[in-house]
């Protein structure tokens, strides 16, 4: 066959195949929105859930999920941030370092399930947390730790070297130049990881079911021994075995709405920090 | 008078490569010596040896003395944080932080903790004006250091090297990155530098190895051929290999 004839085939497939990517995105969200937005009120957003749950709003479940975003970075940045310096600016190549990427990247493939019931194993149970905010958040947070070590790693791989041995060169310490000069370059890249693992812990369900998520509670918490309702795991039982399935779907789509709307604003000031930040250090 | 910077008998080895073999090396205070010898050579290596930044590469191995101003530096206990703020040190290519042209020059101060900021401006202008950099950027000082030339990015890289006014620059090739105006900018520099620094420069360049230098010292496979004013090694070189590279007639 003809060669600029078959590189048309294949990149007419390509093309196709991008578009089609393209299309299930739209059509998800075409759907969620059609069915969710109208739903979507001031009312909705703030009000308790009402007449088992078929009424009111999803106001304790948004604040729910923003708490245990917020839990589970506050240890997943620090600790994950902390571990990929010592991964990528200290510990030199070799069987350590291969070792310890093998083990992060087999921490990031355990099924999100497995996370909740080491979670209510260890805080839950061990640890006697019970089903608590500190307990959901410290399980998310460890669901969150190898996306945060693996991108804070790569973001630190790509400050080149040559920053590294100036600031070495004008008798920095190795501390000093990370502080100084390695992490404000890598930052912008940093911070783009730790808002895309915002997206992805917001919408986990598994790693909550058995450490922290309320079926019904209709008031905010007073501390992070108590339980809180969250959006992933609120939408699953309006969805599945809610008081009335068929009453309910109307929330169940606006909660779906609320939820997507959270990982998508994450992902979109994601890009923005990456694209603002980025070209200030051009 | 004791030479500023002395080797003897330096060995080093990178793991099993022996990279420099027994370099006797010794140079005055306030003076210019260029390094000069194919791609390969030891040139670079033996420049981080006066910073001790070979330290930061893997299975290199360092024998011998290496004095400054009399005191071994190649010794396990030295401070070498200490040392390097004592030793400047220009790269080949240009590498300012991505930070102000302001705050580039500061950096090496504010590491030593001087944060004040009056005593900030004053070495910074110092610093700058030392490196013929002032004129061009006084008035921009907040202006991000990427958005400059590369020319005046050398400048700059130079400028935050002096601030903390060290008493030996090494340059590796500074000026192979840059046009022919940006790099007799920095030759001119150089040699107005030796008045108050001694000065280590690896050049590539032949006539600019005869235009900045006092001595020349000619690199071959990790051992120094040839160490003489340069004067004497463009007009008179004692070695054949010697003379065989400075016209060209290898690589
Ligand atoms: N980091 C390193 N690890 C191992 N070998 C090196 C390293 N740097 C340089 N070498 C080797 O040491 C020799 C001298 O290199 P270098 O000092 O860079 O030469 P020059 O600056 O004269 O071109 C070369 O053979 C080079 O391959
Ligand atoms: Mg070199």
């Amino acid at each position: 066959m003809n060669k600029r004839l078959s590189q048309k085939i294949f990149f007419t497939l390509f093309r196709l195949i991008s578009l089609m990517i393209v299309i299930v995105l739209f059509s998800i969200l075409g759907f969620i929105i059609f069915n969710g937005a109208k739903s979507i009120s001031w009312h909705f957003l703030t009000q308790m859930p009402t007449d088992g749950m078929t009424k009111g709003g999803i106001f304790p479940a948004i604040v729910g999920t923003l708490i245990l975003v917020l839990g589970s970075m506050i240890f997943a940045f620090p600790v994950g941030v902390a571990a990929a310096i010592y991964m990528n600016e200290y510990v030199k190549e070799g069987p350590v370092k291969r070792f310890m990427r093998l083990m992060t990247s087999n921490l990031a493939g355990v099924p999100s399930i497995v996370f909740g019931l080491f979670g209510m194993a260890l805080f839950v149970n061990q640890l006697h947390f019970g089903d608590s905010i500190i307990a959901g958040s410290l399980t998310l947070g460890l669901l969150a730790l190898p996306v945060v070590i693996r991108t804070t790693e790569e973001a630190l791989k790509q400050v080149d070297d040559s920053f590294r041995l100036a600031s070495i060169g004008l008798g920095a310490t190795k501390l000093q130049t990370i502080g100084k000069v390695t992490l404000p370059i890598a930052f912008p890249n940093i911070i783009t990881g730790l808002i895309l693992s915002i997206g992805r812990v917001s919408g986990e369900t598994a790693p909550i079911l058995f450490t922290v998520a309320a079926y019904f509670l209709p008031k905010l918490p007073h501390s992070i021994f108590d339980q809180v309702m969250a959006l992933p795991y609120h939408l699953y039982v309006i969805a599945t075995s809610g008081t009335n399935i068929t009453e309910s779907r109307p929330i169940a789509y606006g909660t779906a709405l609320v939820l997507i709307s959270i990982v998508l604003i994450c992902n979109i000031t994601a890009s923005v920090i990456r694209n603002v930040l980025g070209k200030r250090n051009k | 008078m004791t030479p500023k910077i002395e080797t003897k008998n330096l060995q080093l080895y990178y793991g099993a490569h022996h990279a420099l073999k027994g370099i006797d090396f010794s140079a005055n205070a306030n003076t210019v010596t260029a390094l000069i010898g194919p791609s390969g050579c030891g040139k670079s290596t033996f420049l981080r040896c006066f910073n001790r930044m070979n330290d930061l590469i893997d299975g290199c191995d360092v024998e011998g003395q290496i004095l400054i101003d009399g005191m071994n530096i190649n010794d396990r206990y030295l401070n070498v944080d200490e040392l390097r703020k004592k030793v400047g040190m220009v790269f080949q290519k240009p590498n300012p932080f991505p930070k102000s042209i302001f705050e580039n020059v500061a950096y090496g101060l504010r590491i030593n903790g001087i944060n004040e900021k009056k005593i900030l401006e004053e070495k910074v202008e110092k610093a700058l004006k030392q490196a013929a950099l002032w004129e061009e950027v006084k008035d921009n000082l907040k202006k991000s250091a990427m958005s400059i030339s590369g020319g005046q990015q050398q400048r700059l890289c130079i400028a935050r090297a002096l601030a903390v006014e060290p008493s030996l620059v090494l340059m590796d090739e500074p000026t192979s990155a840059l046009d022919p105006i940006s790099t007799s900018k920095v030759e001119e520099l150089i040699y107005q530098l030796k008045e108050k620094y001694t000065i280590l420069i690896v050049t590539h360049n032949m006539q600019q190895a005869a235009r900045v230098s006092d001595k020349t010292a000619f690199f071959y496979i990790g051992e120094m051929i040839e160490y003489n004013d340069t004067t004497e090694i463009f007009t008179n070189p004692k070695i054949e290999r010697t003379q065989n590279y400075i016209t060209g007639r290898f690589g």
